[in-house]
C-alpha cells in the first residue's frame, strides 16, 4: 500500500525548505558589496557561491620556485668556507672546486687531512667531510639539508608573495603551495594581470657594489677583467647618455635584506625610491660610502645596475635614493617589491590564465540564460508527454536548481564557466529518475494495476536502476575531480552535486507530492 | 489532456537483428575515428600543447589581416587568428616559444596593440604542464572506464561489465573521432566532456542491463535474442525521453551559452547520441557474445537457432 510517514514528510519538507535558505543569499545579496552580508546576524546563512576566476575575472599562476639556484649558491658558498678556514690555519691546498652537491680540493701536505677534517667539522657540523689519505677533502651538503634548503625556498616565497601581493590591495587572494616545487596564486578580479605578474615573478634582490674604475667595461671584456670584479648590464637600455655596461666588484657592501623601509618619492620631479637602512646596514654603508668619496656607487637589482651614482659625501644616517629613468609606476613597484623582500629564488611561471571582468560578465549572464532557456524547454518538454506528474517532476527540477545552489554555497565550492554547464546538463538528465519512474508506472498500468498500486511498484522497481545509474555516473563525476585543474574540477563539482540532489528530488520529493496528490483525490485512473 | 509520446505505447522493434549492421558500422566509426586521431590529429589546444592565447576585443570590428601583420611582425613562430563569436571579437594564438622565457609573448603582444583593445581572457600553458595534463586527462579516462568496469561487474556480472565496457571505449573513440574530423579544439574541457560522456551513456547502458536482468529472472525460458529485445523495447521510452530532455538542455547551452564552451557543448551533444546508440546497439547485443545466460540455467548447449551461435564462436569463454 502506498503510504509515506509524516516524519518522512516532515524530514522532506525540512530538506527542501534549508536548501531555500542557503540558497537565499546568492539572489538577495549584492556580491560585490563583501559588507552587507557581514551585517547580518550571525544565524543567517550569508555565504554566496564561490565564483571561479573564469566568472568573476582574476588571475591564476602556476609558478616555479628554481630550488637549483639556492642549492647552487649554497654550494658556492662553501668555497668560501673552505678559502677562509684553511687561511686561518694556514693548511695549503689546491683544485677547489664545485664538484656536485659540494665543493672539494687537494691537500699540498695530506698528513693535515685529520686536522683540516676536523677543523671543518667545527666550523658547519651539518656539513658532511670525506677525506682520503692522499689527501684529498670533500665537502658536501647531506641530503635532509638540502631538501630542508628546497623547502624553506618554497616556504620562504610563498611568504614573501603573500607580502606583495597584500600590499598591492588584492582582495581575497589565494597563495599555496602545490607539490614539492611549486605555487599557485590566484588573483580575483585583478585588472591588469601583467602588473601583477611582473610583480610577482621578480626576484628583487637588491644589492650595493662600489663600481670598479680601474679599466672600462669594453677592455675588462678582452681579457682584463680585474679579480674580484664582474661585467654587469643596465638595467635600462633607455637611457642613451649612460653605458650599456658597468664593471662592478663583486663584494656586496651591504643588500636589500637590510632595508627596514621604502617609499616611492621624487626627487627634482623625478620620481625616485626612497629607503632607509637598519642600524647594521646604516653601519656598513656609512663606512663605505665615507672611503669612497668622489666614487661610483652601483646599484644592483637582480643581476643589472640600476645606476651607478657617484658618492658625494659619505651618507651616515641610513637613508638614501635611488634614482633613474623611472615612471611614476615603477618606483611605486620598485619600493614595494624592496619592502615585501626578495625572493630567495627565481621563478618560473609555468601555467597562466587571465579573465579580464568583462568576459567573466559576459558568461556569467550567457550561463544564466542559456539555463533559463534549457530549463524552459525541459519543462514543457516534460508537462506535455506526462501531464500533471509532468508538473510533479518539473517542481523537483526547479527544487534541484535551488538544491545545488545551497549545496554549493554550504561546501563554498567554486562555480566556474564548465561547472554552469554542469548545472545545464543536471537539468537535462535530473529528470532521467522521475522518466524512469513514470514510464514504470505507464508500464504497471498497462498490465492491468490500479493507479495505486501502479505508483508504489513504479517507485520501487525504479528505485535499484536510479541507484546503479546515478553511481556509476558518480564514478567519471569523482575522477574528474581528482583530475585536478581548476574549471574541469568545478564541472565535476557540480556533476556530483547535481546526481546527488537530482536523486533526492526526484525520488522523495515527486513521490511526496504524488502522494498527498492521491490523498486529496484519490484518482481512478492516472493522468499519465 | 493528450499526452505528447515520443514513442508507441508498446513498441516491438527486432533491434538485435540489426546488430550485424550496428556492429560494422560501429567498427566502422570506431576505425576511421582513430585513424583520423593519427592523421590528420587531433587540433590540441594549449592545455595540452602549451602555447599562448589571447582572446582580445576592439573597438568595433576587427581588422584581421591587420591584426595578422602586426602579431607576424613580433618574430613569435606561428601565429593563428580567428573571428570568437563576434566581430569585434579575435582569437590569438601561439605556438610554444624555444627558450626559457614563455610568457614574454603576452607583454609582447600588449605592448603592440596598447590599451586600446580589450583583453578578455590571456592563457599561457607551458610545456611541462602540458605534458602534465595530457597524462592526466589520458589517465582520467582510463581510471574512469576502470572504476566504471569494476562497478559494473561487482552489481552484475562479468558480461554485462565487458559489454558495458565495450560500448563505452566505443562512445570515448567516437567523440575523439568527431575532434578529430572537425578539428575542434581537443582541450582539458574536452576531456571533462569525454567522462561526462561516458557517464551519461553507462546510465544509460544500466537502465537497459538492469531490465536485462530482471527479464532474465522473470522469463527463464525465453531465448536471449527476444529476452534482449524485449528489454530494449520496455526501456525504450524511457531512453529517448532522457535523451531528448538532456539534448534540449544541451542546445539551449550550446546556442546561449557563449563561445567558449562551445565546443564543450557540441562533443556533449555527439556523445549523448552516440552513448544512446551505443546503449541499444552494442551493449545489449555484446550480452549475446558474452553469453549471458538466465538465473539458474546451467551452461547447456542452446537449440535455438535464433541464438546466434555463430558469434558464440568468438566470444569469450562463459564462467557461468
Amino acid at each position: 500500500m502506498l503510504y509515506i510517514e509524516r516524519w518522512k514528510l516532515i524530514v522532506i519538507a525540512i530538506i527542501c525548505a534549508l536548501g531555500f535558505v542557503y540558497a537565499a543569499p546568492n539572489v538577495l545579496l549584492n556580491r560585490t558589496d563583501g559588507d552587507s552580508a557581514s551585517n547580518l546576524p550571525f544565524y543567517v546563512p550569508y555565504r554566496t557561491v564561490n565564483l571561479g576566476l573564469d566568472l568573476r575575472g582574476g588571475s591564476y599562476l602556476l609558478l616555479e620556485v628554481q630550488t637549483d639556484v639556492v642549492v647552487r649558491e649554497r654550494v658556492a658558498s662553501l668555497t668560501d668556507v673552505v678559502r677562509t678556514s684553511l687561511r686561518e690555519s694556514r693548511v695549503r691546498r689546491r683544485n677547489l672546486k664545485i664538484d656536485g652537491q659540494g665543493v672539494s680540493f687537494e691537500l699540498l701536505d695530506p698528513s693535515r687531512v685529520d686536522e683540516v677534517r676536523q677543523q671543518l667539522r667545527d666550523e658547519d657540523p651539518t656539513l658532511q667531510v670525506d677525506t682520503t689519505p692522499e689527501g684529498l677533502v670533500r665537502l658536501s651538503l647531506q641530503d635532509e639539508d638540502l631538501l630542508e634548503l628546497r623547502r624553506s625556498a618554497v616556504n620562504q616565497s610563498i611568504e614573501i608573495l603573500r607580502r606583495r601581493i597584500d600590499e598591492t590591495g588584492t582582495r581575497e587572494p589565494i597563495i599555496q603551495r602545490q607539490g614539492d616545487e611549486r605555487i599557485i596564486v590566484q588573483l580575483p578580479g585583478v585588472d591588469n594581470p601583467q602588473r601583477m605578474k611582473e610583480l610577482i615573478g621578480q626576484t628583487a634582490k637588491l644589492t650595493f657594489h662600489m663600481a670598479d674604475t680601474t679599466t672600462s667595461p669594453a677592455e675588462a671584456r678582452q681579457g682584463a677583467l680585474p679579480a674580484g670584479s664582474i661585467i654587469l648590464p643596465a638595467q635600462d637600455d633607455r637611457r642613451p647618455n649612460e653605458a650599456a655596461e658597468y664593471l662592478v666588484r663583486k663584494r656586496i657592501i651591504v643588500g636589500g635584506e637590510s632595508l627596514v623601509d621604502a617609499q616611492p618619492n621624487f626627487q627634482n620631479g623625478q620620481p625616485v625610491v626612497s629607503f632607509r637602512f637598519d642600524t647594521v646596514g646604516a653601519q656598513k654603508f656609512g663606512r663605505a660610502t665615507q672611503q669612497n668619496v668622489g666614487k661610483p656607487l652601483a646599484i644592483v637589482l637582480d643581476g643589472k645596475v640600476i645606476s651607478a651614482p657617484v658618492i658625494r659625501d659619505a651618507i651616515l644616517g641610513g637613508n638614501g635614493i635611488i634614482s633613474g629613468t623611472f615612471s611614476t609606476q615603477e618606483v611605486q613597484d620598485l619600493s614595494l617589491l624592496l619592502r615585501a623582500g626578495a625572493l630567495p629564488a627565481p621563478l618560473t611561471v609555468l601555467e597562466e590564465r587571465s579573465v579580464g571582468p568583462g568576459l567573466g560578465a559576459d558568461s556569467i549572464a550567457a550561463g544564466k540564460f542559456a539555463s533559463m532557456i534549457g530549463l524552459a524547454l525541459v519543462v514543457v518538454f516534460m508537462i506535455a508527454c506526462y501531464g500533471l506528474f509532468g508538473v510533479f517532476s518539473v517542481a523537483a527540477l526547479v527544487m534541484n536548481l535551488v538544491l545545488i545552489l545551497a549545496g554549493l554555497s554550504i561546501l563554498q565550492a567554486t562555480l566556474t564557466l564548465p561547472g554552469i554547464a554542469g548545472i545545464v546538463l543536471t537539468i537535462g538528465m535530473a529528470v532521467d529518475a522521475n522518466v524512469l519512474i513514470f514510464e514504470r508506472i505507464r508500464e504497471e498500468l498497462r498490465n492491468g494495476r490500479t493507479p495505486v498500486t501502479a505508483i508504489d511498484s513504479g517507485y520501487r522497481s525504479a528505485m535499484r536502476t536510479i541507484i546503479d545509474s546515478n553511481l556509476t555516473t558518480l564514478i567519471a563525476a569523482i575522477v574528474l575531480f581528482s583530475l585536478g585543474a581548476g574549471p574541469v574540477k568545478g564541472f565535476a563539482v557540480t556533476l556530483a552535486i547535481g546526481l546527488i540532489t537530482s536523486m533526492f528530488t526526484a525520488v522523495f520529493v515527486t513521490r511526496a507530492l504524488v502522494i498527498v496528490w492521491l490523498r486529496r483525490t484519490r484518482p481512478k485512473a492516472l493522468p499519465i | 489532456m493528450k499526452l505528447l509520446r515520443l514513442v508507441p505505447e508498446r513498441p516491438n522493434l527486432n533491434i538485435l537483428s540489426k546488430r550485424k549492421i550496428a556492429v560494422m558500422f560501429s567498427c566502422v566509426l570506431v576505425l576511421a575515428s582513430l585513424a583520423m586521431a593519427i592523421v590528420p590529429g587531433l587540433n590540441f589546444g594549449i592545455d595540452f600543447r602549451g602555447g599562448t592565447v589571447l582572446e582580445i576585443r576592439t573597438e568595433g570590428p576587427a581588422d584581421i589581416a591587420g591584426l595578422r601583420s602586426q602579431m607576424a611582425g613580433l618574430g613569435l613562430g606561428d601565429v593563428s587568428l580567428q573571428r570568437f563569436g563576434s566581430d569585434t571579437d579575435v582569437l590569438i594564438r601561439f605556438e610554444k616559444q624555444p627558450g626559457e622565457d614563455q610568457t614574454i609573448v603576452i607583454k609582447k603582444v600588449q605592448d603592440t596593440l596598447g590599451s586600446g583593445v580589450e583583453y578578455r581572457r590571456t592563457e599561457f600553458v607551458g610545456p611541462t604542464v602540458g605534458d602534465e595534463l595530457k597524462e592526466a586527462g589520458f589517465l582520467a579516462v582510463i581510471f574512469s572506464l576502470l572504476g566504471i568496469f569494476a562497478y559494473i561487474w561487482f552489481r552484475f556480472e562479468w558480461q554485462f561489465s565487458v559489454g558495458a565496457i565495450v560500448a563505452l571505449t566505443h562512445d570515448v573513440l567516437a567523440t575523439v573521432g568527431l575532434f578529430a574530423l572537425t578539428g575542434l579544439e581537443f582541450n582539458l574541457a574536452t576531456v571533462a566532456a569525454v567522462l561526462t560522456v561516458a557517464g551519461y551513456s553507462i546510465n544509460d547502458t544500466v537502465v537497459v542491463y538492469d531490465r536485462v536482468r530482471e527479464n532474465l529472472r522473470r522469463y527463464k525460458t525465453m531465448s536471449m535474442p527476444d529476452l534482449l529485445n524485449l528489454s530494449i523495447n520496455e526501456t525504450l521510452s524511457r531512453t529517448v525521453m532522457t535523451s531528448v530532455t538532456t539534448l534540449l538542455a544541451l542546445f539551449a547551452l550550446a546556442t546561449f551559452g557563449g563561445e567558449v564552451i562551445r565546443g564543450f557543448c557540441i562533443a556533449l551533444i555527439w556523445g549523448i547520441v552516440i552513448g544512446t546508440y551505443s546503449s541499444i546497439f552494442i551493449a545489449v547485443p555484446a550480452l549475446l557474445w558474452t553469453n549471458v545466460k538466465p538465473v539458474g540455467v546451467s551452461d547447456a548447449p542452446s537449440n535455438d537457432g535464433e541464438d546466434g551461435s555463430d558469434e558464440t564462436g568468438n566470444s569469450l569463454p562463459a564462467t557461468t
